[in-house]
Order: C-alpha cells, then sequence, then structure tokens
C-alpha cells in the first residue's frame, strides 16, 4: 500500500481556506501534491453533489475546507456547509465509506502553517484507508453482473 | 481662487510605490495626473525587493499589478526620464516645466524584443541588482518594468559617446533606435504637486569600521536583498562575494548610517532596517534549508508596526541570534568571511568569525532630492527630510505642495502607501470645483457577442520567471493544453502580467478569435482583476476567463518533486478548461451610489475623514459613542513635536461644526446594517437612519489598566495617558516631584498581547525631555526594553540623554519590583551595564500602559470586516491596502487599525478619505457579475433560499416565486447548493461548471 497516492478533490472558500493555500505557497510550506482544488466563493455554495461526484469519478479523498466559525465572508455559509456536511457524513458511512475519507476543516488565509499540516494529515488518512473502490464504475457493473 | 482658473490635474514627483499610489487615488477620482519619473520606468525601490515584511509577500507579485494599472491608466500621463525644472503660480494653478530626457528609443515602436541588447557590445554595471552583475548600454530597467521599453544609457553608448558601433539599430526589428534624439522642454498646468522622489539607501563606502570597500564578504543589505530575490545575480542563490560559497554563518549589522550622529551625520532612526534585517535573515535561512546560524547585532530592536513583534519572535523561535551591540570592528580574513569584534550591554568582548557580513544600511535624501527641495521652495529638516506637521502630516511648507513616502521621513511601505492616499486627499482639496473637467472616460469596445459561438480557448501558460518554470515543465503543459476540447491556442509566456504580455494576450484573442480565456499562473485573488480587464479591452466579456493557480498551489508548494508538479499543472489546466467552456458572458448593471460616508467614531481620525469628505463636497455622518468628540486626544497634552493638542482639537470641532457637509451623532451607536457598497442604510441606537454610499470605520482604542506595577493601589503610580491629563490640570503632585520613573511595555510585548504599542517610547521621551526643560534638577529614570523612538524621533531620544534622563534596560523575565515604602514607592531594577540591582525612590511612576483594542466584534459582523487575533481591525492587504477592507465600500482609519501616533492618525484618516472618495466620486456603478439568478420553471416557492440567503436578497415575488436583487447579492451560492429542485444557480459557479472540474481534477 505505501505506494499508493491517492487522488483528492479539495473544495476550497475563495476568502479563507483558498487564500492560506496561497500563503503556504508564498511562504513555500511544502504538502504532498495530491490535491486537485476547486475553488468556490463559499463553502455554502457546497452542494452535496459535488463530494458524491467526486466519489463516483474515483476520487480517493474529499477535502472541504472553509473560513472559521464567525469569519465567513457571507457570514453563515460556512455553518450552512457544515450542516450538509455532518448529514452526509453519515449518510456515507452509513453505505461503507470510511470516514476518514472525507475531511471538513476551517483554515483562515493567514493560517498557512495549519493548511500544510492539515493537507499533509489528510493525505495520510486517506492513503491509510486504500483507493477508493466502493463507488468505481468497474466494481458496480461488477456487483451488479453478481446479483444478475 | 475663481474657480474657473483651478486646474483639475496633479502633478506627481516620482513613480515609486507611494508615487503610484497617489496617482492612481487621485486619476480614480476625477484629477488628471502627470506622473513623472527620473528613470526609464516606475516601481522604484520597491521593485527592487525580493520579499515584504510581515507577510513575506513577494514584492514583485504585489506591484506588479499596480505597475501596469499605472501604466495603463487612461488619466495618468506617465513622463519617464524625465527633471522637473520649475513650478510656478499658487495652488490651484501651477505651471510645471520639465525636461523629457531622450531614450534614443521611440516608445511607441519599440516591442521590446530584447535582440538589441543582445548585441549591444558595453557592458555596464547594474544598478538594478547593485551593481552586482552587469546590464548593457541599451536596456530595461528590469523585466517587469513599466513602461516595457529599452533605453539607451548615453553616458555608456559606444555610437554616444565614440560615434563607433551603431549595432543596436541595426538588429532593431522595429526600426526603434534614435541615436539624434533631443532633450524637450515642456509645461503643463495643474492645480497642486504631489513630491514623493523617495531616497537612496546609505552608502557605507566611508566607514572603515565596516571595510565595506575592501572587504568582498561585506556587503550592504540591499544587495543582499538582490542576491536573495530570483531576478538577482546569482537566481536567489545566497552566495559568499569572495568565492562563490554558500556561507554557514553570517551577520547582520544594524543601525549602519543611522543613529549616527559621529561618522554619517544621521542623527534619525531608518523605521525598516530592524524589519528588512530579521526578514532577509528568515529568507536566508529558509534558501539555506537550515543550515545558516544568523546573527543580528542591534542597539534597540524596533518592531513597532502591526504583526512586527510576532515577526521577531518568529525569527528569535526560528533560531536568529539577537546580540545587543554596536560593532567596532570588523576584519576581512585572509581567504574569505571577516571576523567581528563587538563588546554586549553587559561589557562581555565577543570575537566571532562569519562568511558574510551584511550592513544594514539607512536611507537617505540624494542630493538631487535636496537641490530640487530648494529649487522648489521646500522647507527641510536638517537631515534633509521635507518638514510636516502633526496635523497636516502630508502639507509642506509651499502652499499647494504635499508629499507622501520616505521623502518626509524614513518609513515602511504601508506607511508609504498610506500617506499616499492622504496625499491624493489633501493634494485636491482646493480642487474640487475642477473635478473630472480634464479627465478622460474609458471606452472599452462593446463585447463582441459569442452567445452561441462554439467555445475557442485560448490558454497561456506562465514561468513567472522562475517560479513556475523552475519547478513545472511549462512546455509540457502548453503541449497537454493543446490536446484538450476547444482550445485554438496555447503559449507560454515569461510574466504573463506585464504590461506586454497583456497587450500581447489582446492582439492574440483578436487574431484567433478566441472566446474563453485561461491563464495558468498564479492566484484569481490578487491576479483575475487584472486579466479580466484586459479581457474588456479585447472586447470580451470580462467573465469569459479562468485560472489556474499553477504557482501558489504547485510549483511554490511542489518544489522537490517537478514530475508530480508539472503533472498536477496539467490537471489544473484541463479543470481550468472544462470550466471555461462553459462560461458563458455575464452582465453587469448600474446602480447609484449615496455620496455620503457614515464615520464611526469621532475622535482625530473620524472628524478628519469627515473634513477630508467635506473638502471634496461630500457629506459624512460621525457616529460617535461617547457623549462628546475628540476620543483619547482629549486626554493628550502635547504631540511629540511639541504641538498643543487641546488646542487643535477645539478647532478641529469647530470646523466640524461650522461645516455643512457633516452631521454629528452623540451617544449614539450603529444599530442595525443592511445594504452594499453605494447603497448602505444604517439604523443607529438613537433611532437616526442614515443612508450611505460607503462606511469608514475609525472606533480608536483603549489605553490598558495595568495590573502590575501597584497600578490603581497607590497614588504615585499613574499611566501615560493619566500624566498628560495631570499635566494639563497642572496637578501639585507632578508640580512636586522630583524624582520620576517611567515604566516602559506595561502590556505590551508581552504573551497575550504580543505587539507594540509604537507609541508609548515617543511619549515617554518626549514627556521626559518636558519635564526635564521645566525643573532640571528633577531625577528621571526611564526603564525600558528597547527603545523605539523611529524616525526623526530619535532625535528626541538623544535630547533626553543629553539632558540627563537615565535609561536602564530590563528584560521581561526580570522585570522591575515596585513595592510601597511609607507613602512613597521603592523601585527595584536590574541594571544590565553595572549588573547591579538599583533602588529607586520615586515621587511619580508613569506607566506606559499599551494600547488595546475595542474588539469590536459585533461592529464587524454587522459591516462584513474582520478582526485580526489582537482585535484589531484587518485590512485587505497589509502592505498595499492599509486603509480598505476587502468588502466593497468599507475603509478603516486610526487605532481601531493598529496603534499609532497623531501624525500617522490623521494621514491615515486622510488616506481613507481618498480611498472613499474613489467610490463616493461616481455617481453610479456596476453590480452584477457573480450572482445567483433563478430559474423560475424550476421553482416551488419553498422559501429554503430565502431562508439561507444571508444577504436577504432573495424574496418571494407575487407569483410566489423566488427572485434576486443583484445589487444585494454578493454571490456566496447558498441558495444554489440549497434548493431540492436547483431553481437558483450562481453565475460564473454554476453545477455545470463545477461538475466538469471535478471530472477533469480525476
Amino acid at each position: 500500500m505505501s505506494d499508493f497516492e491517492p487522488k483528492i478533490v479539495a473544495f476550497f472558500c475563495n476568502w479563507c481556506t483558498y487564500g492560506a493555500a496561497d500563503l503556504a505557497g508564498v511562504s513555500r510550506l511544502e504538502y504532498p501534491p495530491n490535491f486537485r482544488v476547486v475553488r468556490l466563493p463559499c463553502t455554502g455554495r457546497l452542494n452535496p453533489k459535488f463530494i458524491m461526484e467526486a466519489f463516483k469519478r474515483g476520487a480517493d479523498g474529499v477535502w472541504v475546507s472553509g473560513c472559521h466559525p464567525g469569519d465567513c465572508h457571507y457570514i453563515a455559509g460556512n455553518y450552512h456547509a457544515r450542516r450538509k456536511f455532518i448529514l452526509l457524513h453519515q449518510l456515507l458511512e452509513s453505505i461503507g465509506v470510511e470516514p476518514d475519507r472525507l475531511r471538513f476543516s476551517w483554515i483562515s488565509s493567514a493560517e498557512a502553517n495549519k493548511f500544510q499540516a492539515i493537507a499533509r494529515d489528510v493525505v495520510e488518512h486517506v492513503k491509510a484507508c486504500g483507493p477508493n473502490l466502493a463507488f468505481r464504475k468497474e466494481e458496480l457493473k461488477l456487483g451488479l453482473a453478481e446479483v444478475a | 481662487m475663481a474657480s474657473s482658473k483651478i486646474v483639475g490635474a496633479v502633478l506627481v514627483a516620482g513613480g515609486g510605490v507611494a508615487g503610484m499610489q497617489a496617482a492612481l487615488d487621485l486619476a480614480n477620482a476625477g484629477y488628471y495626473v502627470y506622473l513623472v519619473e527620473k528613470s526609464l520606468a516606475i516601481g522604484g525601490r520597491m521593485s527592487q525587493l525580493d520579499k515584504t515584511f510581515p507577510t513575506n509577500d513577494c514584492s514583485m507579485c504585489i506591484i506588479s499589478p499596480k505597475l501596469v494599472e499605472v501604466g495603463r491608466h487612461i488619466n495618468i500621463e506617465l513622463l519617464t526620464l524625465t527633471d522637473i525644472l520649475s513650478v510656478t503660480g499658487s495652488e490651484g494653478d501651477f505651471t510645471v516645466a520639465v525636461r523629457k530626457n531622450p531614450r534614443f528609443i521611440d516608445m511607441s515602436k519599440c516591442i521590446a524584443c530584447g535582440e538589441c541588447t543582445k548585441k549591444c557590445p558595453r557592458k555596464v554595471g547594474n544598478e538594478y541588482n547593485e551593481l552586482l552583475d552587469n546590464r548593457k548600454a541599451i536596456y530595461v530597467q528590469y523585466a517587469q518594468a513599466v513602461p516595457l521599453k529599452y533605453g539607451i544609457d548615453p553616458k555608456e553608448c559606444l555610437k554616444l559617446t565614440k560615434g563607433k558601433c551603431g549595432s543596436c539599430q541595426k538588429v532593431c526589428p522595429a526600426d526603434a533606435v534614435n541615436y539624434d534624439d533631443k532633450p524637450q522642454d515642456v509645461t503643463f498646468k495643474v492645480g497642486s504637486v504631489i513630491l514623493a522622489p523617495g531616497f537612496a539607501p546609505f552608502k557605507p563606502s566611508d566607514f572603515e569600521t565596516y571595510r565595506y570597500s575592501d572587504a568582498k564578504d561585506v556587503i550592504t543589505a540591499l544587495e543582499f536583498e538582490r542576491y536573495l530575490g530570483a531576478t538577482g545575480p546569482t537566481m536567489g542563490q545566497v552566495v559568499r562575494p569572495s568565492d562563490g560559497h554558500h556561507p554557514t554563518k553570517m551577520a547582520f549589522l544594524q543601525c549602519v548610517g543611522s543613529r549616527d550622529v559621529n561618522r554619517a551625520d544621521n542623527g534619525y532612526c531608518s523605521s525598516v532596517c530592524c524589519m528588512y534585517a530579521i526578514k532577509e535573515a528568515l529568507i536566508a535561512k529558509e534558501h539555506a534549508g537550515g543550515k545558516l546560524d544568523v546573527t543580528i547585532f542591534f542597539m534597540d530592536v524596533r518592531t513597532f508596526g502591526k504583526d512586527f513583534e510576532r515577526y521577531y519572535e518568529k525569527a528569535k523561535a526560528a533560531g536568529i541570534k539577537f546580540v545587543r551591540s554596536r560593532v567596532h570592528t570588523v576584519k576581512p580574513e585572509p581567504k574569505a568571511g571577516v571576523k567581528i569584534s563587538y563588546v554586549t550591554d553587559g561589557g562581555a568582548v565577543g570575537e566571532e568569525f562569519f562568511d558574510l557580513a551584511v550592513l544594514s544600511h539607512g536611507l537617505v535624501i540624494t542630493p538631487e532630492t535636496k537641490a530640487l527641495s530648494e529649487s522648489l521652495g521646500v522647507k527641510c529638516d536638517g537631515y534633509n527630510f521635507a518638514q510636516t506637521t502633526t496635523f497636516a502630516p502630508v502639507a509642506l511648507s509651499r502652499p499647494g505642495f504635499y508629499a507622501c513616502g520616505v521623502y518626509t521621513g524614513p518609513k515602511d511601505i504601508p506607511t508609504s502607501v498610506m500617506e499616499a492616499s492622504a496625499a491624493a486627499a489633501a493634494a485636491s482639496s482646493k480642487l474640487a470645483p475642477a473635478r473630472s473637467t480634464l479627465t478622460k472616460v474609458i471606452n472599452f469596445p462593446a463585447p463582441v457577442d459569442v452567445t452561441g459561438e462554439p467555445p475557442r480557448v485560448g490558454i497561456f501558460v506562465c514561468r513567472c520567471g522562475i517560479n513556475i518554470a523552475s519547478v513545472i515543465d511549462v512546455e509540457k503543459v502548453v503541449e497537454f493544453a493543446k490536446t484538450l476540447p476547444f482550445v485554438e491556442y496555447a503559449a507560454v509566456t515569461m510574466f504573463a502580467c506585464s504590461q506586454d504580455s497583456q497587450e500581447k494576450l489582446v492582439s492574440l484573442i483578436k487574431e484567433h478569435r478566441l472566446n474563453r480565456i485561461v491563464v495558468s499562473a498564479c492566484s484569481p485573488r490578487t491576479h483575475e482583476p487584472l486579466f479580466q480587464e484586459t479581457l474588456a479591452a479585447a472586447g470580451l466579456n470580462k467573465y469569459l476567463y479562468e485560472m489556474a493557480n499553477i504557482r501558489n498551489h504547485d510549483s511554490w508548494v511542489h518544489a522537490n518533486n517537478p514530475a508530480e508538479a508539472t503533472r498536477k499543472a496539467m490537471d489544473m489546466t484541463e479543470m481550468a478548461v472544462a470550466k471555461a467552456a462553459l462560461l458563458v458572458p455575464l452582465k453587469e448593471n448600474v446602480i447609484d451610489v449615496d455620496p455620503t460616508a457614515l464615520v464611526i467614531g469621532g475622535g482625530v481620525a473620524g472628524l478628519n475623514v469627515a473634513l477630508t469628505l467635506s473638502d471634496q463636497g461630500f457629506k459624512s455622518v460621525v457616529v460617535e459613542k461617547a457623549d462628546k468628540l475628540g476620543g483619547n486626544a482629549n486626554r493628550i497634552k502635547t504631540t511629540a513635536k511639541g504641538e498643543d493638542v487641546g488646542k487643535y482639537l477645539e478647532a478641529l470641532k469647530a470646523k466640524i461644526e461650522a461645516d455643512p457637509n457633516v452631521s454629528v451623532a452623540l451617544g449614539a451607536e450603529v444599530g442595525q446594517v443592511e445594504g452594499y457598497v453605494g447603497n448602505f442604510v444604517t439604523t443607529l441606537t438613537t433611532g437616526e437612519t442614515v443612508k450611505h454610499g460607503v462606511t469608514v470605520i475609525a472606533t480608536g482604542a483603549k489605553e490598558h489598566k495595568p495590573e502590575d506595577y501597584l497600578y490603581g493601589r497607590h497614588p504615585n503610580v499613574v499611566t501615560q495617558l493619566e500624566l498628560d491629563e495631570l499635566l494639563k490640570a497642572g496637578d501639585r503632585k507632578v508640580e512636586a516631584a522630583k524624582t520620576f520613573v517611567f515604566v516602559q511595555c506595561v502590556g505590551s510585548r508581552e504573551p497575550g498581547r504580543l505587539y507594540c504599542s509604537k507609541v508609548c517610547c515617543t511619549h515617554t521621551v518626549h514627556a521626559a525631555v518636558e519635564l526635564k526643560k521645566s525643573k532640571p534638577d528633577a531625577r528621571i529614570f526611564v526603564l525600558y526594553r528597547d527603545i523605539r523612538t523611529y524616525g526623526q524621533k530619535e532625535d528626541l531620544y538623544k535630547e533626553a540623554r543629553g539632558l540627563g534622563v537615565i535609561f536602564i534596560r530590563y528584560d521581561l523575565d526580570s522585570k522591575p519590583q515596585f513595592a510601597a515604602a511609607g507613602d512613597g514607592l521603592s523601585v527595584k531594577v536590574h541594571d544590565p551595564v553595572s549588573g547591579r540591582h538599583l533602588l529607586i525612590n520615586p515621587d511619580l511612576a508613569v506607566l506606559a500602559a499599551a494600547i488595546v483594542s475595542c474588539r469590536e466584534t459585533e461592529l464587524g459582523m454587522k459591516f462584513k470586516v474582520p478582526l485580526d487575533e489582537d482585535g484589531w481591525f484587518f485590512e485587505a492587504h497589509q502592505k498595499l491596502r492599509p486603509v480598505d477592507f476587502a468588502t466593497d465600500g468599507m475603509f478603516l482609519a486610526g487605532i481601531a487599525h493598529y496603534p499609532k501616533p497623531m501624525d500617522e492618525v490623521v494621514a491615515q484618516a486622510q488616506a481613507a478619505a481618498a480611498r472613499a472618495v474613489t467610490v463616493l466620486t461616481q455617481p453610479r456603478m456596476t453590480v452584477g457579475g457573480i450572482v445567483a439568478e433563478i430559474n423560475q420553471s424550476k421553482c416551488s416557492g419553498c422559501g429554503v433560499c430565502v431562508a439561507v440567503c444571508p444577504f436577504s436578497a432573495i424574496s418571494l415575488d407575487d407569483k410566489g416565486k423566488s427572485v434576486v436583487n443583484e445589487a444585494m447579492c454578493k454571490g456566496c451560492g447558498n441558495c444554489a447548493s440549497s434548493c431540492r429542485s436547483d431553481a437558483p444557480s450562481l453565475r460564473g459557479f454554476t453545477n455545470a461548471g463545477l461538475f466538469a472540474q471535478i471530472a477533469s481534477a480525476l
């Protein structure tokens, strides 16, 4: 499993975590290159379908990160995101997706070091889960074939 | 002054960051600007910096958009290689005579291809790299220069000096070289003048002590900065000049040419050297991957600005050694390196070898600037800095003349930028009747309608010099991009943000009929507006644009993994293309702007904001929660320059009262806030409703109530402001006192309050000088950690010592001990010089209590503006947007931002007003773009979107379907992600676009 390099889709809000990632760059803080970032104006824009889509397309992990509670550029978008996120997390767990594949965090635009630490941590946890097979289309087909 | 004679134009002399900001603020407020620069290009000293403290932002990255904005501004006329000959006339109507020196290059023809430089045989020391490498006699000042046009150095060119050569003319494909170019004298009219000629770094050549002239491994800090820079002589490699080896041990020597009247005649503190030394030390350590020891030899560490003290702590934590000592001998070693001998303040003698010694040289006014001041009749101080007063900090002695930047005293970039905006406000204060009389209007070409056309995507992959290209294989990214669907054009560019690249982008859009643009470069947070404007200039709707951040999120963080970094850059580019192909043109609408400001806080800052706005003809409502105006200034006796604050405040209040444009609500606070830039509606706690287009937060701060030093438990212990009040009242306790103890840093620079309160050292030293003058027999002791009398305030410190004030340093872990002794006090303090404990029995002890924030979290929430961890309001950008908030229409002034002395408060207030004017001056502004829209055929009228919208921008119409108010929608997308039937959609971030991005990420 040590060679396994997970693909992780990250959803960052423009104002806080995307800014932290920018600052991590300015500060040259290295972290693993496993993320592909989708920039959102706010985590409140995050439709749970986006996370499902990422898993369905073969993402091994998803990381959603926005502003700290109280810091949302749009006042409360991150709270709305959190509500949706908790429900989705429970749903995924109940259908057999390891909870560690999905991470939610608050990182302000000044917290480059925290960004680096969590980025490393997310990769480590997703690595430990191994490749995401539950959602892969071929696996799904195989399952159906067996059923049929 | 008849309004018909007022000229609506301003001369700004100096194209550094201060001059550029002043020019932009004026041009955006309706004044035509002549920006005169004596060199080939604008950018000034900031363009030479690698990084800026305390955020370590890349200097070129943050200044570059401003360079481009100035270069392309329709109301800024840039005159390079130009000297000012004379300015005649009076405020409102000056005639300026300038000489445009020959460039020998026709700027309209030069395409900056660089063929001339390649062929030029004449090598000359490169000033941009502090002569550490060479340029040619035909050259551009630096790679990102604006205007990006070559020029010939007439003193060095073989053709011009000896009549030989002529290669550049032969190879120039554009026929731009003209050896017969002559100086041209021109005159033009302006209403006022801003001088921003900047500084030169002090040259330590004459200092035998430091051996700068003969020891190779002794260099200046600006030279070191160039070594650190990616565009420097070693492409960012830190080397020892004598043999090119990487140093493992280096030293910084502070105060070279500053705080030194023995050898340099510069008694002042240069204000920025402590911070830039720490910055260079931190970055050098980073470059060396931990294999570098750094020692900084200093007298006082002066980290007095916002977030500076944390930077200092970070440096200590990173292992940088700070030694309190003025180095007395630097001796070059036979092969390489130097031996440094020093004595610490405890008397210990040290001698150490270093590979490299960096001299932290100060800022000085050049002889040319001195001559300019004299010829223009501007009064200067003994150090040749232009004179100003506390209450008019950017006004010069000659009426109609204003200043910003280091011209009036040593200062850092944010303070210079703040002053630049202030100077713009002051310089236009008498010109309001002529506003918009000389300015031109930008007419973007009507956007081409691309609706229905298949996407034709153009991709530009930026090298960012070596920032991206040294890690990512940009050619491979381009080749890959060419294979993506809808891609018509893909190419590599050196600096996508530079003016020539922008112009090229416009022509490529037209040439290839591109209708979607993707730039794989840096962050959209910093560069998207610039590229969007370029799209508009090319006749393309600016929303047909997407960025892939392959620098900040890739090359800078995966430098050790080029293969994966390249793969990531390809994926990121693919994601951007996938989204771009689905973008549609977005419409912007126009709304009215209410030309009124709400100013929260009626202290010196707030009142100056209101008066400055009134000069421009705009109304303000000042909200003050106390029952009188003036704030903390009511308690202060005199300024450090000796001006009477009480008298000033009375005059200020009288002006406010007489000003028909200013109304004041006392005993009032902000209640409810609705609306947005241009159209705020704020209800005050008094019930009054204010409609306003902008908001300025100037809520101030307060003096900390000390817990230590028997404060509140002993009658003879007071704070600084209490001392001022006692002095104002002529109190007998102070009159009778013979021995005074001042304690500095009471509550500042401590865990939990890790910042310097900035004003206390100067306040104490000023008070000590005044006390000593009025009673020469008084014994005055100042117990301090570092004396931080920055800038010309250092003269006060020198005066205090000359008058016999005793300064005793203490450390955080050995604070002075206070005890009651009968009716009196006894203070025990360890003196590091004698190594003994001293016992003082003061009649009065004065505590320099910290300035603490009011932590206005609730107010911040109401206006959607953030606070930092110390509770100071957090500006949009610490370096270049010091008085703006990230939220449109919101501005900041005074000590609600961070502690600062009154001259800086007034400057910041004028600056906030200048920035506010750039909004208020537009009768209408555009809204829309990235906002939500509702597909009413999908809407069931359930109201979820109405409930989740944080801005009350959605309501149900009379048919029970949702509608969006575009002016109130901020584009968060909560509605779009919450609706069960996908009726709302966020323009620019549609489900389809985001799904496409996700799909191509995997």
